[in-house]
């Protein structure tokens, strides 16, 4: 592919995702939220953020070695020290050195 | 007046920021590390994250680049990849419109980590909320394409002893379940999202698993309206 068609992929790449971003907005502009939307815009978050944990760790190995057990571990220890202190970078730190120290020196 | 409205927020906002600033750098040092040890151009991740700015579709873009020119199947697969901003534009709707020029770099800057920082986040008092989601969004921005430059240029190998630090994307997004959780009113939502996504992955496998999750969650969401709608507080 020449240079000039791998620019347009890119672009082609970025305009799809402006739609993504902007499409909520483009269709409810000026408009007042219906109830359902309210509705949504109060249930979605946690749900949401359950599903973005579970996204980021969709490449866990389970079924073989090491199992999941650094990333069990690493947010057991993230949970925990959260729990502990209410202190969100210091249980950020500790799950994510916890894990690192996991895979690089024990497994 | 203004000026020092934005500095207070700036300063508000940083720390926040800051898990996002040691994933990013090592996520996009590898992004621009790996681009470029396919041989595309130098510029081109710092292009991709100026204009697409979403690490997995940037990901999957250099296979992309380098397969015959199929525009329809990049802008579908790009649709498919990012849909979840759809969710998360839904989910913002209120807190992000009716701000300027603020609403339109809000909006083209949305990705996992701002829209989890910005929408979990209360803002402290004094702050302007718009002033302070705005930095949120430009820091993780910055971030992002400053790690991304530096991994194309500088290339070669990243330090042995950072393995598994990009499992601080993954700590930061468990502190802001637990911290969602915490709230009794979005228990059975943050279960619904977690049993959902799980199902969903299971059942349809880990590359598409995303658009199936986000179906179940809106069905679940109605069918347990009642129960969810009596937590919230009388508006």
């Amino acid at each position: 592919m020449t240079m000039f068609y791998q620019i347009v992929t890119i672009l082609i790449a970025a305009v799809a995702t402006l739609l993504t971003r902007f499409l909520p907005f483009i269709i409810f502009k000026g408009k007042k939220i219906p109830k359902a939307l309210d509705y949504l815009g109060f249930a979605l978050p946690a749900s949401v953020f359950g599903m973005i944990l579970v996204y980021a760790l969709k490449d866990t190995v389970v079924l073989s070695y090491p199992f999941a057990i650094p990333e069990v571990l690493g947010l057991l220890v993230t949970t925990v020290v959260y729990l502990w202190k209410k202190n969100t970078l210091l249980s950020i730190a500790s799950g994510t050195l916890f894990y690192m120290f996991l895979i690089q020196v024990v497994l | 007046m203004n000026d020092k409205k934005a500095i207070e927020a700036l300063k508000a906002a940083f720390p926040n920021t800051l898990p996002i600033l040691a994933g990013f750098i090592v996520l996009g040092m590898g992004y621009g590390i790996y681009l470029r040890s396919s041989g595309l151009p130098v510029w081109y991740p710092t292009l991709t994250s100026i204009v697409v700015f979403g690490g997995s579709l940037e990901f999957l873009l250099v296979s992309m680049l380098l397969a015959p020119f199929q525009p329809i199947s990049v802008f579908f697969l790009s649709l498919l990849v990012q849909a979840r901003h759809i969710f998360y534009g839904l989910t913002l709707l209120k807190r992000y419109r009716g701000r300027g020029w603020k609403s339109i770099y809000l909006i083209y800057s949305m990705c996992d980590e701002t829209f989890s920082v910005n929408c979990s986040t209360p803002v402290p008092p004094g702050i302007d909320e718009g002033w302070f989601m705005f930095f949120v969004s430009l820091l993780n921005q910055c971030y992002w394409i400053l790690s991304v430059t530096a991994g194309s240029v500088l290339g070669g190998v990243l330090s042995q002893y950072s393995e598994g630090v990009e499992f601080v994307m993954t700590a930061m997004f468990c502190v802001i379940f637990i911290r969602a959780m915490e709230k009794k009113e979005n228990r059975i939502s943050g279960i619904i999202g977690v049993s959902a996504t799980l199902l969903s992955l299971l059942v349809f496998g880990k590359s598409v698993f995303l658009i199936p999750s986000m179906v179940l969650i809106l069905v679940f969401l109605f069918l347990f309206r009642k129960e969810i709608e009596k937590g919230r507080a009388p508006q």
